[in-house]
């Protein structure tokens, strides 16, 4: 399988190529817009902030090619939050393939922090993403903003209030946690989507 | 709901452990790698790798392990010690490291912190403290591994870090390090209490009791600690199913 992690100027991509390893399975780390066209699966990573991203996406015509993939596309913390509609985050308009918005927590007492760091639950797990994942598992979130729910929400999670932890269109799947730290939770649903045809 | 995470602190001496030993489940209780990959598989919610190489030349082993440690370990982890500079930023997490920790250096040069945090998101910058409980009752900032005292209140210090962009605090009791104990409740509460991001407990954990305490009365997000680990005093999975039984939120 011709698998490619989208490069941008967003952490953690050395970390989600490590997981893949741990799997078994190399990946091509890469910016360039045939490649990524011509994988059979993409990976689209990150930590970061949503403005600096975008801006960095289209300036390399990037933002063009990943709306427009047919193959599937997993999107993971931030590189999920761009494929929404519109960030709250510097007021970004994102990649809009999935319709939901994305908001800054807004705490309603004292002791809760943002952003959100640590382990929560996974819940309404419809998608052969989870597949073999039990509902109320435990995955790992570093995020300040969320995903609210939507049609397209295939897993919620609670800070604050219910979100979209994972959404999925046609091709496209996101998740807000971060797999590749998730222990074997995470490793059972990056290995479910590589298994997705 | 989110949960109350338990750190394992590893310190890192010329690429070796310092304090572990003596694990019947591992081979080289030494080695860190194997150390961390252990107490990951034992439900550790994250794991901390402090470098105390003295020398600098030998700190660029540490790049090498780092790398090492994120092919092995699925869950986070943080790295600290020594680190001054973005490009020891950058080739700590390039190597797969998910957050880092500053200490002295950033008290020294607090723009550190606004430039790591603007370059690399405040999510991944640790701020470690080193606090001391005076006879006049105050909690002072100590630097250089806690052999030099500063005039600075603990207080002061982390919400200026917090202002300036740090993403969580990890807070060490001298006064409780090493005692085993029991953690500084009031201290930590009232960062806890008057701050937007998560504090880490240092120092004093030596019983199941002591880590419940700091959740509820010291209002820690996590609680981090060594040789209660390290010497199997207390085991990870017998800490959480503890926990977990009294009502604190827990992975299991």
């Amino acid at each position: 399988m011709n698998l490619v992690i989208i490069q941008y100027n967003a952490g953690n991509i050395q970390s989600v190529l490590y997981a893949l390893e741990r799997l078994g399975v190399q990946a091509t780390v890469t910016d360039n817009l045939e490649t990524i066209q011509a994988a059979d699966k993409v990976i689209f990573p990150g930590v970061g902030e949503a403005s600096t991203a975008m801006h960095y996406l289209q300036d390399r015509g990037l933002d063009k090619v990943i709306k427009n993939l047919q193959q599937p596309v997993f999107g993971i913390c931030l590189g999920m939050q761009l494929m929404c509609a519109y960030s709250e985050e510097n007021d970004t308009a994102c990649l809009g393939i999935f319709e939901e918005q994305v908001k800054l927590f807004k705490p309603t007492d004292a002791t809760i922090k943002v952003p959100q760091i640590g382990w929560n639950t996974i819940g309404n797990l419809k998608s052969n993403l989870f597949k073999g994942v039990k509902e109320e598992s435990y995955t790992y979130f570093v995020h300040g903003y969320y995903a609210a729910l939507g049609q397209h929400t295939i897993g919620t999670t609670n800070y604050v209030q219910p979100y979209s932890c994972a959404l999925h269109k046609d091709n496209f799947y996101g998740v807000q946690f971060h797999p590749e730290k998730s222990a074997k939770e995470g490793e059972q649903i990056i290995q479910n989507f590589l298994n997705i045809s | 709901m989110l949960t109350k995470r338990i750190i394992p602190c590893l310190d890192i001496k010329d690429g070796r452990t310092v304090k572990g030993i003596n694990f019947e489940q591992i081979r080289d209780a030494g080695d860190p790698i194997e150390l961390g990959a252990f107490y990951a598989e034992q439900g550790a919610d994250e794991l901390v790798f402090l470098d105390i190489t003295a020398t600098v030349e030998k700190r660029k082993t540490l790049s090498e392990l780092v790398n090492k440690i994120a092919h092995k370990i699925n869950i986070p982890f943080t790295v600290g010690g020594g680190i001054k500079t973005e490009e020891d930023v950058s080739v700590l997490l390039q190597n797969g490291a998910d957050k880092i920790s500053v200490n002295t250096a950033a008290f020294l040069d607090p723009t550190i912190i606004n430039r790591f945090a603007k370059n690399f998101g405040s999510q991944c910058v640790v701020l470690a403290i080193d606090a001391k409980c005076e006879a006049d009752n105050n909690w002072y900032v100590y630097l250089n591994g806690g052999r030099e005292k500063t005039e600075k209140l603990v207080t002061e210090w982390a919400k200026e870090a917090v202002d300036l962009g740090v993403g969580e605090i990890l807070l060490t009791s001298m006064n409780h390090d090493g005692t085993k104990q029991g953690f500084a409740l009031d201290i930590t509460a009232q960062l806890g209490e008057s701050l937007p991001v998560p504090i880490i407990a240092s120092g004093g954990g030596g019983n199941e009791q002591h880590f419940y305490d700091v959740f509820t009365q010291g209002k820690a997000d996590a609680a981090l600690a060594a040789s209660i680990f390290h010497y199997k005093e207390v085991a990870i999975p017998d800490l959480k199913q503890f926990l977990s039984k009294k009502g604190i939120p827990i992975r299991l």
